[in-house]
């Protein structure tokens, strides 16, 4: 682990892979530690912001006693989400020509696979979705949308992920779903939360 | 009967603001809360709230608000404006009572660009995942003000603290802003680019970033950044090398290289600087 500086207020902390990073967050998140305002995390980084008022020497001093908490693939504590698509995108014909795996192929490597939301961004509910294998790994499109429906079910990179509303994006488009990744009147708002586990179904469409 | 604060006008943008909802990054919500965060709690240490009431943030004046109920104890702070009350001049940075029924308007500042009008009682809108901020970015929270929105005053809880002013603010001109070395600063070819030129603030300037013109950074690398965490302060590097210095509603992640981070104290100083106006920085130790 590496620490990078990141203002008066926060640290960011660099790992080899995504794999690590994960397991740092966890483990922030477990400590609990009343010295951490934030934890943003991300690809290969955790930003540690400290808590209001406090030094930002404690937050080293924390990540310096942190033990990471290695993942377990075969860990069944965690929740496991199912989350039905039809897979009718827009891209879906690309993705199965640069994978090489055809559209039924495509179909089999997202569903076939246990997925793990790795971090959030881009809009409220979005989690980046990192799976088993490299299987599915595409460049994002040449050419953004500038409008992508809500439930759009998406590959970029090494990553998948779901559209939680209609926004612009980049992403490969490989199907849809129904489920609601973001709601405010359900508590937690949000389907996909660090840590959550993905289960992708092939639905009716 | 409690007190109410009715909505005749919002001037260019007038939104509720508290000091926003961290902790939500792993599922993309930003923390957002007021611009100026120091004038926030300004507000409401004089008018013996909590520092995290909410209070209203006014980007270049035009709030005017009828007062009802019992009437309210204001404070307006950040940005130095004219208040009137029914007209008359009360003035800024000053602990006012004014009785149900008046009309309380705030001019365009003379110096900055966000005032904060708190009240004695913080605003009791219902909170958004435990916060009453409005996010620009993630459309989140109390709606933007509009006429005809009536805002509820909560009670307060504890005595005044027996001070009626608060010290005026710096001016938003010619501001200097310090800031250490960011975790990407060799992902461009010269990071001193952000001392050596004079930069301005231009149009496209909102509460989720400062938007920089006057030089630009050039890219030291061609591969692509993973998406990492974004935070208030941090200096973000686009393909075009003009920055963007990120404000309250900054994004939760971003692949651009972050070249710089600002101070926090500095960041509130940030948000008062108007577009059009310069601004330059100067580097500071990591702490």
């Amino acid at each position: 682990m590496k620490l990078l500086p990141y203002g008066d207020r926060a640290v960011l902390a660099e790992l080899a892979d995504g794999e690590e990073a994960m397991a740092l967050e966890a483990a922030l998140r477990g400590a609990a530690s009343s010295a951490v305002g934030a934890l943003v995390p991300a690809a290969r980084t955790v930003l540690v912001v400290a808590a209001d008022g406090v030094p930002l020497r404690e937050v080293r001093e924390l990540l310096a006693a942190v033990r990471p908490v290695p993942l377990d693939p075969a860990d069944d504590a965690d929740e496991v989400v199912e989350v039905p698509v039809v897979y009718d995108g827009e891209d879906l014909e690309d993705v199965a020509r640069l994978t090489g795996l055809g559209r039924g192929g495509v179909v089999e490597a997202h569903t076939g696979q246990t997925w793990r939301v790795a971090f959030g961004g881009f809009a409220p509910g979005f989690g980046y979705l990192v799976g088993e294998d490299d299987r599915l790994h595409v460049a994002r499109r040449e050419e953004s949308r500038t409008r992508v429906p809500a439930g759009a079910v998406g590959l970029a990179g090494e990553y998948a992920g779901v559209y939680p509303r209609e926004s612009p994006g980049g992403w490969q488009l490989i199907g849809h779903t129904d489920a609601v990744l973001w709601d405010l009147d359900r508590d937690p708002p949000a389907l996909l939360r660090p840590g959550v586990r993905v289960r992708f179904v092939e639905a009716g469409g | 009967m409690s007190a109410t604060l009715t909505v005749r006008g919002t001037g260019p943008l007038a939104l509720v603001e508290d000091l926003g909802r961290p902790g939500l990054a792993g599922v993309g919500v930003g923390r957002s809360g007021a611009a100026d965060r120091g004038a926030l709690r300004q507000a409401n240490r004089v008018l013996g709230n909590d520092e995290g009431a909410a209070a209203v943030e006014v980007t270049a004046g035009g709030l005017d608000v009828e007062v009802g109920g019992e009437g309210v104890t204001l404070c307006v702070t950040g940005a130095v404006c004219e208040v009137t009350v029914d007209g008359r001049a009360v003035g800024s940075h000053g602990v006012v009572r004014v009785p149900a029924g008046s009309r309380v308007r705030l001019t365009a500042p003379r110096d900055g660009l966000r005032c904060y009008l708190g009240v004695r009682g913080g605003l009791d809108v219902p909170a958004v995942l435990g916060s009453r901020s409005h996010d620009v970015l993630a459309h989140l929270g109390p709606s933007p003000l509009a006429e005809g929105t009536v805002l509820r005053v909560g009670s307060a809880e504890r005595p005044m603290p027996g001070i009626d002013h608060v010290p005026w603010p710096r001016s938003g001109a010619d501001v200097v802003l310090r800031a250490v070395r960011g975790p990407r600063d060799g992902w461009v070819r010269d990071a001193d680019v952000l001392t050596t030129a004079t930069w301005t603030a231009t149009d496209r300037s909102n509460r989720v970033g400062m938007r920089l013109a006057g030089a630009a950074f050039e890219q030291a690398r061609d591969e692509q950044l993973p998406s990492e965490g974004v935070w208030r302060g941090a200096v973000q590097v686009p393909p075009s090398g003009e920055p963007v210095l990120f404000l309250a509603d900054h994004p939760v992640t971003g692949g651009y290289p972050v070249v710089a981070v600002v101070l926090d104290e500095d960041v509130d100083r940030a948000a008062q600087v108007r577009p059009g106006e310069s601004v330059s920085f100067r580097w500071v130790e990591a702490p």
